[in-house]
């Protein structure tokens, strides 16, 4: 069976119900989703299907047969939600991260605040309290993912 | 340029971001195996039978006969054994081990284990075993409430807590030299290093390197010892890498929670609010092994009086044995739990003299040159009452007070702080070292100290940046390996920037004056290799009895109030955090982003543990062990976060820093709780869910022999 992965066809041998995880992940070579809970809770393994976020731990991989699936690896480090993401530290630890960056991607451009916070319900932080991910994604935005916005001090 | 004080780019790198860095499930080795671990299932007895009803060909099994050197999970007291012999002391303790190279044939292999079951203990209260007990003494508390004009007494809850780090506990053991490698998700990198040495015994080579970690927030403190010790057993007896990755739902039921806590207050007052006696009686819920219990029960008890001055104190505590799963470290590390129980009953002492209640709390606020319940005498960064003011004024406290009364919601708020750094003698003890060595390409800082995401590499890199007085981007970091780096000390306890970045500065500082004006780049190529080491120097003032519990408890403390507004669904008794106003003097923020990081992520986990973040235990087990019904906040229950940094500096801290990583979790569970009052529903428990507000008021209902639940009256007060 055969997909289209970060933007090139590839032919993958393995069992149909095996998770889209496991497939990215193991068969793939592609880390960059991460699990988390492994039933859809924490968003961790976001990935788009079709420019849909999906979570990769609840999607048998033969779902994506036949569609276009991106990772993080799929950004090729062009996206500027990735820079302002540690910039703003909207990323700690970075285990959510890559889930987190793209299901902002899936937002589309110019969320509000409201959309951003209803978009993301499904992707848990633990570290963030999430405020610096708002952050992170309106600063792309307002198109200064750049030194500008990391050089404001927050000290009062 | 100076690098402290400005949010300059992170050492992490870009590789968060893209997908590149590797956590321990990322890494696979050649010939690698995966382990599984087989579990208790009764809380308590005795094992009398093990059964291994698969076909074990192609299986590496392990029992307690293959470690070669002490059966323990070496931490405080000897006591946890590695894998369980014959007692059971609790559900979900390690038996047997699995190795195979197939995750689907681990995962059908069936071992049943046969017990004799005993009667297990689960309530602290009802357990006849004392695990750690300490008393706090100050001043003469019957001549203290003797000259009180009102007693206020009243008995406050808290639950456990699972720390939900996105990334689950998670190793992978290697067969190296005549010993062991282990890659994992790790917060002490070097209690690892020491567990694996016992259960090896002597002469055997042990190194421990720190994978990109997943979040910690305490709970990779001490079990990624016994997860180590499991795949390292495996690793030997197979010669072969072994990865052990927990799910969520085993990570939840074996690993540490929060103690939960039991505290009562008595507290003697003159009618003007000012406190004339305080005693205060802890008891947490120690689980089934000593782990750290009497350490959190220390920093508990020691933060039980809250931010106050009063001269007539006595602080009892007790950590209790139960047959659960050891509670462990979690952020505040016992402060959350008794600073809840002093503020919920700072705001019922407001309630029930009918006094302001920050007009309460700036009476009794603690100064300078006040003494602590441990007769610690306060210096100059104390900051109590700037928090409190600058927090009432820039939350709009007293307008909104008034403009919600009435309606359905609450604003309320909590005055706390946290010792910095180890506990009393603590630190001396630790004698922690850091290094910096000159490179082809400027300095590298080597601590075992672990970046968790909380910025550990890049505050430390700021620090030796400007001690050397060398440009930020010359500075890096080298990779926590035990075999290289010195032993800085566990990544806990609100020390990682204030002790060891200490030890950092002062280390740069010789490196400079060796240096003699040459650049390190240049020195090195010259020269070759030049290396500055450096150990812990505490406070020359700082005193402290352990015997007595009296003295300096803290080099410091950071100083913190937060102002929260709620909205309560009065169909649904649900509570909806609205905004939460952090106002926290850190002494200097090395690097504000991340500071303001620390301060928002710790106020959210708060805002969980306040609010719907409950530990069912059935039978001894955490009955909800998945996200799917532990639920933590997400985008939708956090409420805005406010943070304002303060910075009144500590004169010996890197830069007049304090600790910081702990402080913003004492405050959001009792400012939440506060504000659920000021809608006159008497809450003094968290979580405080839907279903314990309906009780609440319920059983005030039926003592006010009232029947529209609709209606609710001014706050209830409980006169003593």
């Amino acid at each position: 069976m055969r997909l289209t992965l970060n933007g090139a066809d590839v032919d993958v041998d393995a069992h149909p119900m095996k998770r889209l995880l496991d497939v990215l992940r193991e068969e793939c070579g592609l880390t960059g989703t991460k699990e988390g809970c492994g039933e859809g809770e924490c968003g961790a393994c976001t990935v788009l299907v079709d420019n849909v976020p999906v979570c990769a731990c609840l999607v048998p991989w033969a779902h994506a047969e036949g569609k276009t699936v991106t990772t993080i690896e799929g950004l090729a480090d062009a996206h500027p939600l990735q820079q302002a993401f540690m910039d703003e530290v909207g990323a700690q630890c970075g285990i959510c991260t890559p889930g987190m960056i793209l299901a902002a991607i899936a937002l589309g451009p110019n969320p509000s605040l409201e959309q951003i916070k209803t978009g993301l319900t499904g992707n848990l932080c633990r570290c963030t309290g999430y405020e610096a991910i708002y952050r992170a994604i309106q600063s792309v935005n307002g198109g200064r993912s750049d030194a500008s916005s990391r050089k404001r001090s927050r000290t009062a | 340029m100076n690098a402290v004080g400005t949010n300059v780019q992170r050492k992490d790198g870009i590789g968060k971001a893209t997908g590149r860095v590797k956590y321990a499930d990322d890494l696979v080795m050649p010939g690698m195996l995966h382990g599984r671990t087989i579990r208790t299932t009764i809380p308590s007895g005795r094992i009398t039978n093990i059964r291994y009803d698969f076909d074990t060909t192609g299986f590496t099994i392990c029992d307690h006969r293959d470690i070669p050197g002490r059966n323990i999970v070496s931490l405080i007291v000897d006591d946890q054994p590695c894998l369980v012999e014959r007692d059971v002391r609790h559900a979900a303790e390690p038996v047997v081990l699995l190795a195979h190279e197939s995750r689907d044939a681990l995962l059908a292999a069936n071992v049943g284990i046969d017990y004799e079951s005993a009667t297990p203990v689960f309530d602290p209260t009802k357990s006849d075993t004392i695990l750690k007990e300490l008393l706090i003494e100050k001043g003469n508390l019957e001549k203290g409430f003797a000259n009180a004009d009102v007693i206020v007494e009243g008995v406050y809850r808290t639950g456990h807590q699972e720390h939900v780090y996105i990334e689950t506990n998670g190793v992978i053991a290697v067969p190296e030299k005549n010993g062991i490698a282990v890659y994992g998700s790790i917060q002490c990198p070097f209690y690892v290093d020491r567990a694996l040495r016992v259960l090896l015994g002597p002469d055997r080579y042990v190194r421990v390197v720190q994978t990109e970690t997943g979040g910690g927030f305490g709970g990779k403190e001490e079990y990624p010892s016994m997860l180590a010790c499991h795949a390292t057993l495996l690793a030997l007896k197979s010669g072969r890498p072994v990865k052990i990755v927990y799910d969520r739902v085993e990570d939840m039921l074996a690993t540490t929670k929060r103690h939960p806590s039991i505290v009562r207050h008595r507290t003697g007052l003159k009618k003007d609010g000012r406190i004339t006696a305080m005693d205060v009686d802890v008891v947490i819920d120690g689980g089934a092994y000593v782990t750290l219990s009497p350490v959190v029960l220390s920093r508990g008890c020691i933060h039980a009086a809250g931010p106050y001055r009063c001269a007539n104190t006595k602080i009892r505590g007790r950590a209790m044995f139960t047959n659960t799963p050891p509670n462990g470290a979690f952020r505040g590390f016992g402060a959350p739990q008794t600073q809840f129980a002093m503020e919920v009953h700072m705001e019922r002492i407001a309630e029930t003299l009918g006094v302001d209640p920050v007009k309460l709390r700036e009476r009794n606020a603690l100064r300078a040159g006040d003494l602590t319940a441990t007769g610690q005498k306060l210096r100059g960064d104390c900051s109590a009452l700037h928090v409190l003011k600058d927090a009432v004024k820039r939350s709009g406290y007293r307008r909104k007070s008034n403009k919600y009364k009435g309606t359905n919601r609450g604003i309320g708020l909590a005055l706390f702080y946290h010792g910095s750094g180890f506990t009393g003698s603590g630190e001396l003890k630790l004698a922690s070292r850091a290094a910096v060595e000159c490179t082809e390409r400027g300095v590298r800082l080597l601590v075992s100290s672990t970046e968790i995401g909380q910025g550990t590499r890049t505050m430390h890199a700021q620090i030796v940046a400007d001690a050397m007085g060398i440009p930020y981007e010359q500075v890096e970091v080298a990779p926590i390996d035990t075999s290289v780096v010195p032993d800085s000390g566990p990544t806990v306890a609100s020390r990682t920037c204030m002790v060891v970045g200490k030890i950092l500065e002062r280390a740069a500082q010789e490196l400079k004056e060796k240096l003699n004006g040459a650049s390190p780049a240049e020195h090195f190529k010259r020269n070759g290799p030049l290396k500055v080491e450096k150990q812990h120097v505490p406070p020359e003032w700082l005193k402290w009895d352990e015997d007595r519990y009296r003295g300096d408890a803290y080099a410091t403390y950071a100083w913190a109030c937060d102002v929260a507004e709620v909205e309560l669904d009065r169909d649904t008794f649900e509570v909806r955090p609205l905004r939460i106003t952090a106002v926290q003097d850190i002494g200097k923020a090395i690097h504000p982003a991340l500071a303001t990081g620390q301060i928002e992520g710790g106020t959210g986990q708060g805002v969980g543990f306040a609010l719907i973040e409950q530990v069912v235990m059935k039978n001894g087990a955490m009955a909800n062990s998945q996200l799917t019904n532990y639920t933590i906040p997400t985008t939708l229950d956090t409420p805005v976060l406010d943070v304002v940094l303060l910075e009144n500096p500590f004169p010996e801290g890197p830069f007049g820093a304090k600790g910081l990583g702990e402080l913003p979790i004492d405050g959001p569970a009792p400012a939440i709780v506060n504000a659920i009052r000021s809608l006159g529903i008497d809450v003094r428990e968290v979580p405080a869910t839907p279903e314990l507000l309906f009780s609440a008021i319920g059983s005030r209902l039926s003592a006010e022999r009232h029947s529209d639940v609709l209606t609710y009256g001014a706050p209830v007060a409980t006169p003593a």
